[in-house]
Order: structure tokens, then C-alpha cells, then sequence
């Protein structure tokens, strides 16, 4: 039996501005019900990493396979097979939620959108918004719009870029819930980007740190830290942020 | 290419109009607006020069005519700087939208948003004024068009200059149609104007409308080559604006995307 293409492979992935080397050469995957968190300090590389996988920026090397296809040389259908939410891009505001839902259902090509809608309606507890504009939701509210439409077209591929954020504490456990039955019951991946160690120590398979635009360190999010002489994946966290080199050496 | 991404675009639009009168009274408040003071001012030359000459097809149809090309523009970049108001650059270029997909969506939405301003100038000059707009017969069509294709490319164009430039832009490109106004010879002919702005005129296709236009209206047999010969020039100019328009914002598009423009744009951090 074929095993399943990886959702996402990236090769030596690479992006400079100037002489600040943003991502310098990273390779990761993620497989099929896997969810991979990629960690790192602000100015990491992590965003930027998101946004070469995204098509919304150029790399100046490297390659990008989703689901088994080049990004590079076929982004529309690669970029089908993903989706994407983002604390820091939230859907227009001048729209209503299922407004949103049905634009960016149209735009994924989503078969029988109308029911699709009315099951995420009711998966992220949105009926009560369903006219209400995006903009005048509170942020808590908009995460969960935005991660409707970020499973609005059952991507094999799911990119969260701090989720749960904005969200308060019962909120986010219900969103992580809802994250880990989206991986456990298609083929899809997610990539997850977090500062709260907790959670993800709670919900990635496996975790890249990521410092200065390189991958340090990689592996099992409960096991790590432990490997590395630290306490709690918090501890981890720190000293990636506050002594890279000493890690990188000791990796 | 998909065309229901096309259509989604312009679906947006809709939705985006349907809930706000702000977006849908300038369909036709401006060019309610114009008709009303060519038609009095056609009105009142009408009156004081001499008996049986008529204004209003050659000053109130070039009205009609060139206010069509700016909702034109306007339908093409209002569409895209809603992108850019609602700061959606990542969520919809993060998508499997192709760049001919989204501005054939800008399209579509220009032409239906211009048909609505249309058909208010066309209501109001014939009711009011008596604008015979249908004495131009079948070259109405290719009136029409070629200005359609114009005001298509310079929509584009106007894009392109606030996806490369920041949002600030947008104040640089709504005068864009005013610029071109005075080489487009909307109100004169193109021999009252010097040498060197007749070649700007010659290089621009609205000139050789209004041009053909002003000869129907002062006698000159619709179908004769002159006419023609202009029509086709300035079809063969519409033809090749649009294409180097969408070159323009293709190259404008890589740069963004090559330089990291389009995260960022939803950042406010571009200019």
C-alpha cells in the first residue's frame, strides 16, 4: 500500500531582506493527522515561513509541496488544499459572517456551500452572528469566524498562526477541540504557531523551534524539554529565545 | 481559470452594496448630478446662439459618454480598494484566486456598477433634456465599448498604483480621469487643441469617440470611413491599454509578492 503524500514538505526554504536573513534554509514537514507546532521567539521566522507556504511571499529559495503539489509551479491548485487563520488577519469586517463564509466558500470551489455554512454555523456556535458584521463581533467572536473559514473547504493543510490568541480560556479549549477532531477524523495536518506552551504541549505531535530564522530543535512536545535539560517546554521556550547558540551547539 | 472565483469577487460587491446606501448613492448621485448642470448649461447655449444649432447631443452626450468611462474606473478600483479598507490583501491573495480571476472579478463588478450609472444618465438626459442617444445608432456599441475597455485599463492601472504605492494612493488616483480629460476632447475638437497635446490626444482612444462622435453630430453619415477609421484606432488602442495594464498590475503583483508587501499591507505598514 502507497502511504499517503506528506500534506506539506518544505526543502531548504530560504528568505533574505537585505542582509537580514529572515528564514534561512528551514525543512520540515507535516504528515497526514499530524499537528506540528512551530515555536519560536518574535522575529523567529515563523510568520514569515507561514506566508512563503501561503503564496503571499516570494522565497528566494527552497520549495514548497502541499499535499503532494509544487506550490511554485501550481499555486491554485496547492493553495485548494490548504487554509489559513491568523490573529493578525481577521476576514472583513464590512461583512456579515455567513457573508464571509459564503465569499470565501465560493472562492475554495466548496461543493453544497449552503450546508457547509449552516454545519459551521452551528460547529463554532455562530448562529446567533450569522447577520451580524464581522467588524462589530468582539475579537473572541472573530477567531472563531476566521477559523470557520479556515476549515470551510476541509483542508488537507491548516495553517494557525496563534489561534487562540484572543480567546478566553474555555473558548480556546473548545477551539483546540475542535482542531484535534479536524486532523482525527479526515487526512489533514495542521502547522500551529503559539506562544502558550500549554497548549501546546497539549495539542502538537511534535514541535520545530525555531530561532533567527532556523530550525533548532525538533521533536515530541512533552519529551523535549526534559532532553534538553529543562523543566517545562515554557523553560525550553525561554532559552531558545535567550540562548540559541547554546542550544544550537548542543543539538 | 475559474469563473466562479470571477463571480465571487463580484458577489462580494453585491452583498457590500445591498447593506450600505453610502456605497450604492454614488452610483448615481455624481453623474445625476453632471447630467443636471450640462443639461441646463446645453439648454441655455441652445438659447443665445443661433436658432436650430443643438447642444445636447454634442455637449450632453460627451457628458454622458465620458462620465460612463470614470464609473467604469471607478466600479474597477472602488471593488479593489474595498480589499484594501477592510485590509483583506492576506486572506483573499492567500487563496487558490488566480491574478486574472481577481481582476476579471473587478471587472465584472466595474461594468455592473457602471450599467446602474448608465442607465440613470440615459433615463434622465432623454427624459429631461431630450437627448436622442439612440440618433448614434449601431455605433453607439462601439462607443460604448471602446470607452468600457479605456475606463477597464485605467481602473487596473489605478490598482496597481495603490497596491504598489500604500493605501495613501488612493488620493492619487481618483483625479486620474480629470487628468486625462483635457486630451481626451470630450467638449472641443482635436484641432483647437496645440500640436504637442493632439499627439497625447492621438495616443488615447476616448479622443477618437468624441472625435467620431461630434462629426455624427453635426452631419457627418455614421458609417463613413472616417468615422470607421477612427473607431478601429481606437479600438486597436483600447486593446493594447488593457493588456499593458494587466501587465502593470502583474508586475506591481510580483513585486508584492516577492518583497512581502502583501502580509504586511494588512498591517498598514506599507507606506
Amino acid at each position: 500500500m502507497t502511504p499517503a503524500p506528506l500534506v506539506l514538505a518544505v526543502t531548504d526554504l530560504r528568505k533574505q531582506y537585505g542582509d537580514t536573513v529572515a528564514v534561512g534554509g528551514v525543512s520540515f514537514s507535516v504528515g497526514p493527522n499530524e499537528i506540528v507546532g512551530l515555536l519560536g521567539p518574535n522575529g523567529a521566522g515563523k510568520t514569515t515561513t507561514i506566508n512563503m507556504i501561503l503564496g503571499v511571499l516570494a522565497p528566494d529559495a527552497g520549495s514548497v509541496f502541499i499535499d503532494g503539489i509544487d506550490l511554485a509551479a501550481h499555486r491554485s491548485r496547492a493553495l485548494e488544499r490548504t487554509n489559513f487563520a491568523a490573529v493578525y488577519s481577521p476576514l472583513p469586517g464590512n461583512l456579515t459572517v455567513t457573508q464571509n463564509l459564503h465569499f470565501f466558500g465560493r472562492i475554495y470551489g466548496v461543493k453544497r456551500l449552503a450546508t457547509r455554512v449552516e454545519q459551521l454555523l452551528e460547529q463554532f456556535d455562530l448562529q446567533r452572528f450569522r447577520d451580524t458584521k464581522c467588524g462589530v463581533l468582539s475579537s473572541g467572536e472573530q477567531t472563531r469566524v476566521s477559523l470557520a473559514k479556515a476549515v470551510i473547504n476541509l483542508p488537507q493543510l491548516l495553517l494557525l498562526d496563534e489561534p487562540t490568541a484572543s480567546l478566553d480560556p474555555a473558548t480556546a479549549r473548545d477551539i483546540r477541540s475542535s482542531i484535534r477532531d479536524f486532523t482525527a477524523r479526515g487526512s489533514g495536518g495542521v502547522l500551529w504557531t503559539s506562544h502558550n506552551m500549554y497548549e501546546v504541549e497539549e495539542v502538537c505531535d511534535r514541535v520545530l523551534f525555531l530561532s533567527r530564522g532556523r530550525i533548532l530543535l525538533e521533536g515530541d512536545p512533552r519529551r523535549l524539554p526534559a532532553q534538553h535539560g529543562k523543566a517545562s517546554l515554557e523553560e525550553l521556550f525561554i532559552a531558545v529565545a535567550r540562548e540559541p547558540l547554546a542550544l544550537e551547539t548542543a543539538g | 481559470m475559474s469563473p466562479a472565483r470571477t463571480v465571487a469577487i463580484a458577489l462580494r460587491q453585491f452583498y457590500l452594496l445591498r447593506g450600505s446606501p453610502a456605497r450604492v448613492l454614488p452610483l448615481f448621485a455624481w453623474v445625476t448630478i453632471d447630467i443636471l448642470l450640462w443639461g441646463f448649461i446645453t439648454r441655455y447655449l441652445s438659447t443665445v446662439t443661433t436658432p436650430g444649432s443643438s447642444f445636447v447631443p454634442a455637449l450632453l452626450g460627451a457628458v454622458l459618454l465620458w462620465d460612463f468611462l470614470v464609473r467604469v474606473m471607478h466600479g474597477v478600483t472602488t471593488a479593489f480598494l474595498e480589499d484594501v479598507w477592510s485590509r483583506n490583501f492576506l486572506n483573499i491573495f492567500a487563496t487558490p484566486l488566480s491574478l486574472p480571476e481577481y481582476i476579471g472579478g473587478l471587472v465584472l463588478t466595474g461594468a455592473a456598477t457602471s450599467a446602474f450609472g448608465l442607465l440613470a444618465m440615459l433615463i434622465l438626459a432623454t427624459a429631461v433634456f431630450g437627448l436622442h442617444f439612440f440618433a448614434y445608432g449601431l455605433l453607439l456599441i462601439p462607443f460604448l465599448l471602446l470607452l468600457f475597455l479605456f475606463g477597464i485599463a485605467l481602473g487596473i492601472v489605478g490598482s496597481g498604483i495603490v497596491l504598489r504605492l500604500g493605501p495613501a494612493a488612493e488620493w492619487f488616483i481618483w483625479p486620474l480621469p480629470a487628468l486625462l480629460s483635457p486630451f481626451a476632447c470630450v467638449f472641443y475638437p482635436l484641432s483647437t487643441l496645440p500640436r504637442w497635446m493632439q499627439y497625447v490626444s492621438r495616443a488615447i482612444p476616448p479622443s477618437y469617440v468624441f472625435e467620431a462622435m461630434r462629426g455624427i453630430a453635426i452631419g457627418r453619415p455614421a458609417g463613413d470611413a472616417a468615422t470607421f477609421g477612427m473607431l478601429l484606432a481606437g479600438s486597436a488602442l483600447a486593446l493594447l491599454y488593457i493588456v499593458l495594464a494587466g501587465w502593470f498590475f502583474s508586475r506591481v503583483y510580483r513585486h508584492a509578492v516577492r518583497t512581502g508587501l502583501i502580509p504586511r499591507y494588512s498591517a498598514e505598514s506599507v507606506s
